[in-house]
Parts: C-alpha cells; structure tokens; sequence
C-alpha cells in the first residue's frame, strides 16, 4: 500500500449550508430580474461587471480574506460553497472570479502593504478585474521558457515582450504576469522569472482581442513595449517566481470550477431523459451522477483538508485532472444519451441550445491552467515516477 | 444462538467499546496504547488489522502457499481481535465498533485481497444484529431472495460469496407477514458451488424446508435494499483498498523494471498510465470512504445514503476496471502469470465489482431515482452535503 493518497470525508458545516441557501435565494432573484439565464450559453462569456458588484455587496468576493483587505475572515469551505453555487448555475462570475481565486492570494501573500490596502477591497466589493499572464507565444505549458523581460532601471521595472491567451485581459485592470529579470542557470531552468503586478491602463500596452472557436472574445494578446512599472510591483523574490508556486495551487486545481463548466448540459440531459427514461437513458444519467458526486466529494475534501493545514497538493492534482476530463466528455456522452431519448416524455429545447455551445468549449477544458499532459507529470512526481 | 463464552464481553469498556475485553493479536504494547489513549482507537484498529494482515495474510505468501492453512490461522486472529463481529454491539456476541471503524477494516482486508470470508461475517454480523439476533462464533455469509414459511426456509439464492467456507448463513427472508432475518446453519442447505472470477467460491444455495437457528421479523429495521446498499459499501471499501495496492505494486514494479536501457518508470507513457491509474485509486477511495462516512452518521438509510453508495459502488467498480487494466499493462506478461501477486487482487477487483449490484445495475436505479425527482432537484440533491 501506499498510503500516499488520502482524502478525508469532508462535511460542509451548518453554517455553509445556511449561506448556500442564501446564495440559492441571491441567485433566485438574479435569475428573475433577468440577470442572466441558467438553461443558456453565457452572454460575453459570463463576463458582467454589474453582476461581480451585487456579489461584492453580499460579501461573497474575497470571503476568506482578512477584514482589514475587505474579507470577511469566512472559512474556505463557505467559499466553496459561493463557487459551486454560482458554477452550478452559469452565473457569470469572470469579472471577479480570477482576482478571488488567485490573484488576489498572490497579491495578500507578496504585495506591499499600500498595494494591498488600495487594491484588496476593491476586489471585494466587485469592482477591479484581473487577469493572468503566463502564456507567451512560444512558452505555454513549458512555463520556464518564458521571454517576455522586465529590465530594472533606476525608476522602476520596464516590460517588454508578448503574452498571449490571456482571458479577459481586454476587461481587465490588472495583470499578474510572469517575466524575465535574468537568463536560467546551468542547474535551474526555473530560475530566472519574476512576478509582477501590471496596471494594464499604464502606456505601452497594446490588447489585441483573439476569438475562439466558441465565438467568444475573451483570449487576448497582450504586447508590452517599453511599458514602465513601479519597482514596488515587483510581487516576492527576484528570480525566484517558480518557488513561488504554493498550497495555493491545490485551492486552484481542486475547485468546482474543474468539473461543473458544462454542468447546465447534465440538468437539461436529466429534462430531455424525462421522469421516466427507459434503462439506457437511466443508466447513463446514473454513471454520470455517481460520477460527478464523487468529483464534488474529492473536492470538498481537497479544500477541506487544506483549511485544516494538511497539504494534499497531489490529491488536488488529481481532482483536476478526473474533474477537467469528465466536464470535458459530458456533453458527448450526453448527446448520445439524448438521442434516443422520447421526445414526447422529455423537453430538450433548453438541451439543443446549451449542448452546442458546451461542445464548442469542450477543448478548452483540459488545456486551460494546466493541460492533462502536465497534470499527469505533477501527479507521476508525486507517485515519485520522476 | 447465544454466543459463545469466549467472545462475552467483559463490560468495562468505556466509549469505545471496540476491542476492549479482547486479546488483541500480538500487540500487547498496542493494547496498552489502547487502554491509555482510547480516544485514537480510530488509528489503532487500522494499524492492529494492518499488523494482523502484514504477519499473517502476505499477499505474496499466500499466492504462494502450498495449501490453504494459512486461512484458519488468520481467521482465528481475526476472530480473537474480535474484528470478525465488528459490527455487532456487544450485547449480541460482537465488538460493537463504529461502522466507520468496521469499513477501515475492510479497506485494509481488500489492499490484501484475503480470501476469508471477512466481509461476509461482517456483513452477516451488521444484518443479524438489525433484527437483534446475536451472532454465533465463526464464519458466516449473507443471503436474500428466500421464502419463509411456517417457520421454514425455502428457495434459491445465488452468487451468495464464499458460502461453501462459511457454518452460518444470515438470510433475509420474505415471509407472509413481512420480511425476516433469519440464522440457518449452511449444513442444512444445498450449495452448488463455483470458483468465480475471484477463485473464492460462489455458490447457489437451495433450501428446502429448512429450520432456522434463530429468527426474527425484520420489522423496519431492515429491508433488501438495505441490505444491498450494505453489500455494495463493503464491495467499494474491499476495492479500494486493492486497488491502493495494485497501485503500489504497479508503481514500484515501474521503478525497478529495466527496459530500454532505463527504469520503465522514466518513460512518460508509462507515468501517464500510473497518474490515471492513481486518478482512480483516488476515486474509489474517496467515493468509499464518503459512503462510510455517511452511512456512521445516517440513522436511516435516506436519499443521501442511496446516492453515496450508489456512487461509491458504481465508482469504485469503474475504477476497479480501469485500474486493473492500466496496472496489468503496466506489469506486461509477469502480470498474467499465476506466481504475481498482481491477479490476487485484479480478479477480486473484477468479482467484487459484481457483487450486490454491478455498475450498471446502480447506475439504472440512480438514474432513475434522479430522473424521477426532476432536473431542478438534481444539483440539490448533489449539494445536499
């Protein structure tokens, strides 16, 4: 036996349970008022600047955060319970989701405390977009071999180079980008890059919009050319970005948000199959069912073991990898399942809407902060195959 | 039947009455942690199965074994633990553990694909003690699908696992006035019996008129579909805890092979194969222990314990096929020979996978439970807890 992998059975608390039912009545109204539209494809790629400001006012954006940054000191499991909720529905969550999720840790963790103080609550309250700069044209899941450079001058750090798929750069007001500040060592191909914090309205940035496949506008290129920053938007240690990477990456990896994309798919297969399907259409609802609550249930665990302080890093690995593939594959098992489906017992017209758009966002899925390929190596080295 | 003098309870057990009164196998100083420290029984239960397996039940000895009397050797440790009535409360003949503690157990007992009819008693155990009947000493499995009447058992039950090896079979009965528990010696029945995929014997039990040991109705306590949802989280532990093993044994036979010149372990098709391969190991571990999580804190077998175990049974099976097949290609043509230990636990995995309901039989019933309830009542029931 190894022993190596645990996942403890995690219970959501009452008092996360209480705030799911108030999220639950939030989204309600949101849905009433027209806010957006659960059985359809996202408008702006769930992109509503107005939508993250009603869920700042509630106090659900940087939650766990401490009072004096604008959180609300809320425990990780009451975060996850706002995500899920609002991934379950398609609620549109990009303007705020990224600077919650990550950016605005990295900046808790590395920023100044005048950064932090102006920046942090503005994040709480909806109102400032972030986004992140890793990919380059010719470095995407080779993270290390990064070229876009930072050259210290006595005023600060100048920026030039290209990052590119950058999602939802042209919305937003910062970036947390990866750069050069010196070439790798001999031994360490890591070393070498550093963070920053980039105010994407300074001059000498050029946002070039790229349109996917899905039809959606949110990749872009980013060109940076002689841009000039602060040097106190350095974010942590000179060089030394890649020991940077931390517990932080399990909440990254593990969340709902790896396996409930196409979620919508899976409720409008459950209407199309009807109350009573016959033994194929069950039967492939109930795999994919048992399939998603053991997704949910590794989750929850991954996130409730790090509140407690353990570090499941490979586990949190590994709820991404099975969560990205099975969001990934739903919405073509369910084309199959819905084909055959009676068309007289079941209602597919939200079905027929939703299915195309997620097969359309399907590839995606598990290239997107990570590819399958690079998670499968985190997962070998952990199983110390490497 | 009243249990035997040597497995009485003493009655001064505190809160955690689990292996208290009870030789513990070859562990003295563990017992003295025991009596010190009973709040890490949780951990001491495991550990003191780990040691029983480790000492007695190597899954490499076994294979290897020149005949089958390792098997009353280890079931008499198991038995003296205690930990063969784990989930039986001590004023029925048992250890009265958590059902938490009892599942650990079993995960252990799977990760060394033991062919002792381990769960099997203590399924029997759990069912018996429902309708209050208290449960002999030795081995015992579990069937349904039979007819009581006038007292007498009659009917058919099949694929009842290792019925051959066991003295008792614990029976849920349908009888005229509603369901029954019922004890019969497995003496008084017909089994015809084959080896299944797991080598461990499947029988099929006919009854003729056959008078009980003792019997009980089953009132509310307990119906078939509890006693599935039972079958079916033991099936998810026994799987999981192989599938951690095959685990390791695929991982280190990776490292320590040389092909091409260098460890196999280096070559990154096969590293992916062991990723997936720990994707579902985790799966079934995680799905498993959810449902044994869920079903210690449950008072009655609800929606939420349907859908964990459900889940964890279909889980578990999927990853016991996926895992087997990723392990033995791994493990190339060493691992299909009958000298590996590998095949002790792939064709357990694919015979446990099979018992008390296939995937595809709780997939169907899930599925239609959902169906059923609505698409607007899908993700609440997912997000229940």
């Amino acid at each position: 036996m190894t022993g190596a992998i645990q996942f403890d059975p995690i219970r959501l608390s009452p008092e996360a349970q209480e705030l799911r039912r108030e999220v639950r009545a939030f989204i309600a109204d949101e849905i009433a008022s027209g806010g957006f539209d659960p059985a359809a494809a996202p408008l702006d790629d769930g992109f509503d600047p107005d939508f993250s400001r009603r869920v700042g006012a509630r106090g659900w954006i940087g939650m766990t955060w401490p009072k004096k940054y604008g959180g609300a000191e809320r425990s990780f499991l009451e975060r996850y319970v706002v995500t899920e909720e609002m991934r379950a529905v398609g609620a549109p969550v990009r303007a705020h989701f990224t600077a919650d999720r990550q950016s605005g840790p990295v900046l808790m963790k590395y920023a100044s405390e005048d950064i932090k103080l102006d920046i942090l609550p503005r994040i709480t309250r909806g109102e400032c977009c972030f986004c992140i700069g890793m990919s380059e044209p010719n470095s995407g899941s080779d993270l290390f071999a990064a070229q876009a450079k930072a050259t210290k001058t006595a005023d600060g750090f100048v920026l030039n180079g290209t990052k590119v798929w950058t999602t939802n750069a042209h919305n937003s007001d910062y970036m947390i980008g990866l750069f050069r500040t010196s070439p790798p060592t001999e031994d360490n191909r890591r070393h070498g890059l550093s963070q920053f914090l980039v105010d994407l309205k300074r001059p000498g940035i050029e946002i070039n919009g790229i349109r996917s496949m899905a039809g959606g506008d949110e990749f872009n290129e980013v060109v940076f050319t002689d841009c000039l920053i602060p040097a106190d938007h350095l974010l942590g240690e000179i060089d030394g970005a890649w020991k940077q990477a931390t517990a932080e990456l399990a909440y990254e990896r593990s969340g709902p948000e790896r396996f409930l994309e196409t979620f919508g798919v899976l409720v409008e297969l459950a209407r199309t199959l009807g109350p009573e399907p016959d033994a194929r259409g069950a039967e492939g609802l109930g795999r994919l069912v048992a399939q998603l609550h053991t997704l949910r249930r590794m989750s929850v665990s991954v996130n409730g073991m790090l509140e407690a302080g353990k570090e499941p890093t490979l586990e949190g690995s590994i709820v991404k990898d099975l969560g990205t593939i099975w969001q990934q594959a739903l919405p073509g098992r369910a084309r199959d399942l819905a084909a055959l489906a009676d068309p007289v017992t079941g209602d597919r017209a939200n079905f027929d809407v939703i299915l195309p758009y997620a097969l359309k966002i399907a590839p995606k899925l598990t290239i997107q902060g990570g590819t399958t390929e690079v998670l499968r190596g985190i997962i070998a080295r952990g199983l110390g195959l490497r | 039947m009243a249990p035997s003098a040597s497995v009485a309870c003493d009655g001064s057990h505190g809160n955690r009455p689990f292996l208290s009164g009870r030789r513990i196998y070859d562990c003295r100083h563990v017992y003295t942690i025991l009596k010190g420290a009973m709040t890490d029984t949780d951990n001491i239960i495991v550990d003191t199965t780990q040691r029983m397996f480790r000492d007695l039940a190597d899954p490499q000895t076994l294979n290897l074994a020149a005949d089958d009397g390792w098997k009353d050797v280890l079931w008499t440790a198991l038995e003296e633990s205690g930990l063969t009535l784990a989930w039986v409360p001590d004023d029925l003949g048992g250890a009265g553990a958590g059902m938490d503690d009892g599942f650990q157990v079993l995960r252990v007992a799977g990760a060394h694909a033991v062919a002792v009819p381990l769960a099997e008693t203590l399924l029997a155990g759990w069912l018996l003690a429902r309708a209050g009947i208290a449960s002999p000493a030795g081995r015992m499995s579990v069937a349904s699908g039979l007819s009581l009447a006038n007292g007498k058992l009659s009917g058919t039950a099949r694929g009842v696992p290792m019925a051959a090896d066991c003295a008792h079979l614990a029976v849920l009965a349908d009888g005229p006035d509603g369901p029954h528990v019922v004890l019969v010696e497995t003496s008084s029945c017909q089994l015809d019996v084959s080896p299944g995929l797991a080598g461990d014997g499947m029988a099929t039990v006919t009854m003729e008129d056959v008078t009980p040991v003792a019997m009980a109705a089953a009132s509310n306590r307990v119906s078939a579909e509890d006693l599935s949802l039972m079958g079916a989280a033991v099936r998810a532990h026994q799987m999981a805890g192989a599938l951690e093993a095959v685990l390791g044994v695929a991982v280190d036979y990776a490292k320590e092979r040389q092909a091409f010149g260098k460890p196999i372990a280096k070559f990154q098709a096969v590293q992916h194969g062991l990723a997936r391969l720990a994707g579902e190991t985790a799966a079934a571990t995680a799905a498993a222990g959810s449902a044994a999580d869920t079903l210690h804190n449950a008072e009655t077998f609800d929606d939420a314990v349907f859908l964990e175990v459900a889940s964890a049974k279909i889980r578990a099976g999927e990853a016991a096929g996926e895992g087997a097949a990723i392990a033995h290609q791994v493990l190339g043509a060493i691992g299909f020979t009958e000298e590996h230990v590998l095949q002790r636990y792939t064709r357990r995995l694919w015979a446990w996978r099979d018992d008390f309901g296939s995937e595809s039989e709780w997939a169907l019933k899930l599925g239609q439970r959902i169906a059923a309830g609505g698409a607007d009542d899908l993700w609440p029931l997912v997000a229940s807890r």
